[in-house]
C-alpha cells in the first residue's frame, strides 16, 4: 500500500463507513424520541416520558459521534479527492451546500433547543423541536443521497470541453434521479429499522435480563418493545420492497453492479438463479459448490422469472466498446471494468441476510408477546441475547449495503464519466494520507470504545424515575433565577 | 453585480458568521483552565455555550459546502493544499465536540479532566490554525499552472501566517472572556471581565500590527476603512468592559472580529487564492467559479433560506438569554 489512490480509498472507506454507523441511528432515533414524547403528551402516562428521556440520552451519546465524524465528510472530498472535487463541484457541491444550509442548521439549532429547553419552552413546542430535528435529518439524507445517486447514475449535467468539468444543467433531474427515488426510501426505512432494532435490543434485554425476578418496570419495557417491534416489521418490509425497486433500477443503469452482486460471469438468457452461498476460488471466478434458488436473480433484476441477466464477461466487452480501454490507469488494469467480485458478492448477501434476520427479531418479539403473553422458560432465557443481536445485525447490514453499492460502482467514482483513479488529489503525498488514515482510525476506535462504554452504563441503569418536568411559558419567569437547570452539560 | 461576486461576498459572510460565533466558543474553551476555579465553574462556562456551539459550527460547514458548490477549484486547491492543518483542525473539532457531550456523563474527576483537556486542545488548535490559514490565503501560496498547491505544511508557518494565528487566537480569547462576562453571574463574571481587560492590550497590539501588514500586502481604501473601524470597535469594546458595560463590550469584539475578516476578504478580491509562484496561476472568482446555472440556483436557495436560518438562530439566543451561575448547575449525576 504505497499509492495515494489505494490509501485514499481505504481512508475514505473507513471514515465513511464509521460515520454511517451513527447516521441511521440519528435519523431513526430522532423520529422515535419525537414519537415517544408525542405519546407522552397525549396519554400523560409517565412511562412514556421516562422512555423519551432514556432514549434521548442514548441518542445524544450516539449523535455526538455522528456530528463530529460528519464534519470530516465535508472536508474529505477536498483533502484526498481534489480532482474529483474539481470535476464534480458544480453538480455535487450544490446539494452539499444546500444540505448544510437547510438541514444542518435546522438539526443543530433545534436539537440545542430540545436538549436545554425542557424548562424554557412550552411542552408542545418542545416536542415540535424534536420533530423539526427529524425533518432536518430527512432533508439532510435527501440531499446527500441525491449527490450519491448522481455518482451512480449521472443525470442533469453536461461535460464542458473547455473547462474539463461536469456542469449542472438541470437541478430537478439531479434531485429526482430515478436512482435517488429508490435509494431514499431504502436508506430512510433502513434507518427506522435500525433505531427500532436499537430500541428492541435495549428494552428486550432490560425486560428479561433477570427472568425469575419480579420487576415493576416490566410493563413499561414491554410497551416500548412492542412499539419498536411494529416499527421494525413495517420498516423492514419497506426496506425489502424499496430494495427490490432499487435492484431493478440498478440492473438498468448499472448492469455490471447487478452481475457483480451475483458473480454472474456468463450471461443468463432466462431464469437466472440466485445463490445463497458459494464456495469458490478467491477471485470469485470459479465456483466449487453453490446453494442456489432458481430464477430469483432474474426476478430481482428484471421483475420476471424468465428475464435475461447479462453476465460480467459480456458487460466487460460492452463497457470496453463504450468507454475505451484506459479507464483506471493506476489501480485497475487498462480496460478492466469489473468491480471486486468477492466483495460485491458477499456484501450483497450479508446486507440482505442481516436485514432480514434483524427484522425477524421484531416479528419474533410480536409473536412471543402476543395477547399479553410473557415469554417463559428457555425462550425467556434467550430473548435478551436475541434482542441485543438485532441492532448489531441491522447496523452491520447497513454497512454491507454501502460497501456493496460503492464497491460495485468501481472502477468508476462517477459512473461512466470519471474513474476513482482520476479523482484522487494529485498534490497530496502518501505520508499525508497515511497520517490521516492512521489518525482518524485510531481516534475513531478510541471514541467507539468510550461510546459503547457509556451506552452500556446507561442501559444497565435503565430509565430514570419519573420527574414532572416544568411547564414553562415562552415569557419565562425571574423567580426561578437560582434554580438548577433542568439539563446541563 | 456578477453572481461570482455575490458568492464571494456570501462566502465571506459565512466565514464572518463562523468567526464571530464560534470565536467565542473557542475563547470559552481556551479559558476553561484559566477562569474556572472548580468543576462547577467549569460547567458554568461550558453551559454558556452548551445550546449554541453546534449551531455555530454549522457556519463552518456551510462556508465549506458553499465554497465546494460555488468555487470548486478553490475548495479543491485549498483543502488538498492545506492538508495537514485541515487534518489537525478536524481532529481538534472532533475531540472538542465529543467532550461537550461526554464530559458530564460520568461522575469521575479524572474523566472530566480528560475531556477538559480535549476542550482546551480542541479550542486552541483551530483558533490558531484558522488564523494561519487565512493569513496564508491572503499572502498567497505557491500554486502551479494546474492550480495545485506546491508548498509544504511548514511553509505556511511564515511570520505573517504565525502572526495571523496569534491574532485570531488572542481575539477569540478576549471575545470568549467577554462572552463569559455577559452570560454568567457570580465571581466568574468579574474574573472574566478583568482578564479581558488584562489581555486586551496585547490583542489590540497584535491585531493592529496584523492589519497594517495586511494593508501593506493587499490593502485598498475599503479594507483600510474596515480595519480602522475594527480597531475602534475593539478599543471601544475594551473601554466598555472597563466601565462594566458587558453587552456593549461583547458587541465591540463581535464587530471587530467580523470587520477584520471582512477586511481580509476585501483585500483578497477578486482573487480567492493568489499564487506566489506566478501571479497568472492565481485562483480568482472567475477561474475558480462554478457554472452560471449552479450559481443562480444557489443564489435563490441562499436568498430564501439564509434569513430563516439567521432568524431561528437569533431566537435560540433569545431563549437562552439568561445568565448562568453556579447555582444553576445541577449537582451530581
Amino acid at each position: 500500500m504505497d499509492s495515494v489512490l489505494e490509501l485514499a480509498r481505504w481512508q475514505f472507506g473507513i471514515v465513511t463507513v464509521y460515520h454511517f454507523l451513527f447516521v441511521p441511528l440519528t435519523v431513526g432515533l430522532t423520529m422515535l424520541v419525537a414519537v415517544l414524547e408525542t405519546i407522552w403528551l397525549r396519554t400523560k402516562n409517565p412511562e412514556w416520558l421516562r422512555l423519551t428521556k432514556f432514549f434521548a440520552k442514548l441518542f445524544l451519546i450516539n449523535f455526538a459521534l455522528g456530528v463530529v465524524t460528519g464534519i470530516v465528510q465535508e472536508f474529505q472530498f477536498g483533502m484526498t479527492w481534489s480532482d474529483y472535487s474539481r470535476f464534480v463541484g458544480d453538480v455535487f457541491g450544490a446539494p452539499l451546500a444546500i444540505e448544510a444550509l437547510l438541514a444542518f442548521f435546522l438539526e443543530s439549532t433545534f436539537l440545542g433547543l430540545w436538549i436545554f429547553g425542557w424548562d424554557k419552552l412550552p411542552r408542545a413546542l418542545h416536542n415540535a423541536c424534536m420533530w423539526i430535528v427529524h425533518l432536518g435529518t430527512l432533508a439532510s439524507s435527501w440531499f446527500i443521497l441525491a449527490a450519491n445517486s448522481w455518482m451512480q447514475h449521472p443525470v442533469g449535467y453536461r461535460f464542458n470541453e473547455i473547462t474539463g468539468r461536469a456542469e449542472l444543467t438541470d437541478f430537478w433531474a439531479v434531485m429526482f434521479n430515478k436512482v435517488q427515488l429508490g435509494t431514499f426510501p431504502h436508506v430512510i426505512l433502513a434507518a427506522y429499522l435500525t433505531s427500532a432494532a436499537f430500541m428492541i435490543g435495549i428494552l428486550g434485554w432490560l425486560y428479561l435480563r433477570r427472568p425469575g425476578e419480579n420487576n415493576a418496570e416490566r410493563p413499561m419495557y414491554r410497551r416500548g418493545m412492542v412499539l419498536a417491534a411494529w416499527i421494525m416489521v413495517f420498516s423492514g418490509a419497506g426496506v425489502a420492497v424499496s430494495g427490490d425497486i432499487q435492484g431493478k433500477i440498478m440492473t438498468e443503469v448499472q448492469p455490471m453492479k447487478m452481475a457483480a452482486a451475483e458473480a454472474l460471469w456468463e450471461t443468463s438468457e432466462s431464469c437466472a438463479p440466485f445463490s445463497i452461498l458459494t464456495i469458490g476460488t478467491r477471485d470469485g471466478k470459479h465456483e466449487k459448490w453453490a446453494l442456489e434458488v432458481p430464477c430469483v436473480l432474474s426476478f430481482l433484476g428484471t421483475g420476471t422469472f424468465d428475464g435475461k441477466v447479462e453476465g460480467i464477461y459480456d458487460l466487460q466487452e460492452k463497457y470496453r466498446e463504450t468507454y475505451g480501454s484506459t479507464p483506471g490507469e493506476t489501480y485497475y488494469s487498462p480496460g478492466d471494468y469489473t468491480p471486486n467480485i468477492p466483495v460485491t458478492y458477499w456484501t450483497f448477501r450479508w446486507m440482505m441476510g442481516l436485514g432480514v434476520a434483524g427484522t425477524l427479531v421484531g416479528l419474533a418479539v410480536l409473536w412471543l408477546t402476543r395477547r399479553g403473553r410473557t415469554p417463559t422458560g428457555l425462550v425467556a432465557r434467550f430473548l435478551p441475547a436475541l434482542a441485543i443481536s438485532a441492532p448489531v445485525m441491522v447496523l452491520l447490514g447497513n454497512s454491507m449495503g454501502w460497501i456493496f453499492t460503492e464497491m460495485g460502482r468501481q472502477p468508476w467514482v462517477v459512473f461512466g464519466v470519471l474513474t476513482t483513479a482520476q479523482g484522487v488529489s494529485p498534490g497530496v503525498e502518501p505520508w499525508e494520507v497515511w497520517m490521516s488514515l492512521i489518525g482518524f482510525t485510531l481516534l475513531y476506535a478510541v471514541l467507539a470504545v468510550i461510546e459503547v462504554g457509556l451506552l452500556m452504563k446507561y442501559v444497565k441503569k435503565g430509565p430514570d424515575p419519573f420527574v414532572e418536568p416544568p411547564s414553562p411559558t415562552l415569557r419565562g419567569s425571574e423567580s426561578d433565577a437560582d434554580e438548577p437547570m433542568n439539563f446541563a452539560y | 453585480m456578477e453572481l461570482t461576486t455575490v458568492w464571494f461576498c456570501l462566502i465571506a459572510v459565512l466565514w464572518i458568521g463562523y468567526f464571530v460565533l464560534e470565536g467565542f466558543d473557542f475563547g470559552v474553551g481556551m479559558l476553561l483552565p484559566v477562569l474556572a476555579r472548580d468543576d462547577r465553574e467549569r460547567r458554568v462556562m461550558i453551559n454558556t455555550i452548551g445550546p449554541v456551539w453546534d449551531g455555530n459550527e454549522v457556519w463552518l460547514l456551510t462556508a465549506i459546502g458553499a465554497t465546494f458548490a460555488a468555487f470548486p477549484e478553490w475548495y479543491a486547491t485549498l483543502i488538498s493544499g492545506f492538508y495537514v492543518p485541515v487534518f489537525l483542525i478536524l481532529i481538534a473539532l472532533i475531540v472538542r465536540g465529543v467532550a461537550f457531550e461526554y464530559r458530564h456523563q460520568r461522575p469521575s474527576a479524572t474523566w472530566a479532566g480528560w475531556w477538559d483537556r480535549a476542550v482546551i486542545f480542541g479550542s486552541y488548535v483551530p483558533a490558531f490554525l484558522w488564523g494561519v490559514a487565512f493569513a496564508n490565503i491572503v499572502r498567497g501560496v505557491p500554486i502551479d499552472a494546474d492550480f495545485e498547491f506546491t508548498g509544504t505544511a511548514l511553509s505556511l508557518l511564515n511570520p505573517y501566517g504565525l502572526l495571523g494565528g496569534l491574532v485570531t487566537m488572542s481575539l477569540f480569547v478576549i471575545h470568549g472572556a467577554l462572552f463569559i462576562a455577559l452570560k454568567t453571574d457570580g465571581e466568574i463574571r468579574g474574573r472574566a471581565r478583568a482578564l479581558a481587560l488584562r489581555l486586551g492590550v496585547a490583542a489590540v497590539v497584535l491585531a493592529v500590527v496584523f492589519m497594517f501588514w495586511t494593508q501593506a500586502l493587499t490593502g485598498n481604501l475599503a479594507s483600510a476603512v474596515l480595519f480602522v473601524v475594527a480597531a475602534l470597535a475593539l478599543a471601544g469594546g475594551l473601554g466598555a468592559a472597563y466601565v462594566g458595560r458587558e453587552g456593549v463590550a461583547f458587541t465591540g469584539t463581535f464587530i471587530a472580529i467580523g470587520l477584520v475578516v471582512a477586511g481580509l476578504f476585501v483585500g483578497l478580491f477578486p482573487d480567492v487564492m493568489p499564487s506566489t509562484t506566478d501571479f497568472a496561476n492565481s485562483l480568482t472568482t472567475t477561474n475558480a467559479a462554478a457554472s452560471p446555472y449552479t450559481l443562480k440556483l444557489m443564489t435563490i436557495v441562499a436568498a430564501v433560506f439564509a434569513p430563516i436560518v439567521v432568524g431561528y438562530q437569533a431566537w435560540t439566543y433569545w431563549i437562552f438569554r439568561k445568565r448562568i451561575s453556579i447555582h444553576n448547575i445541577p449537582a451530581g449525576h
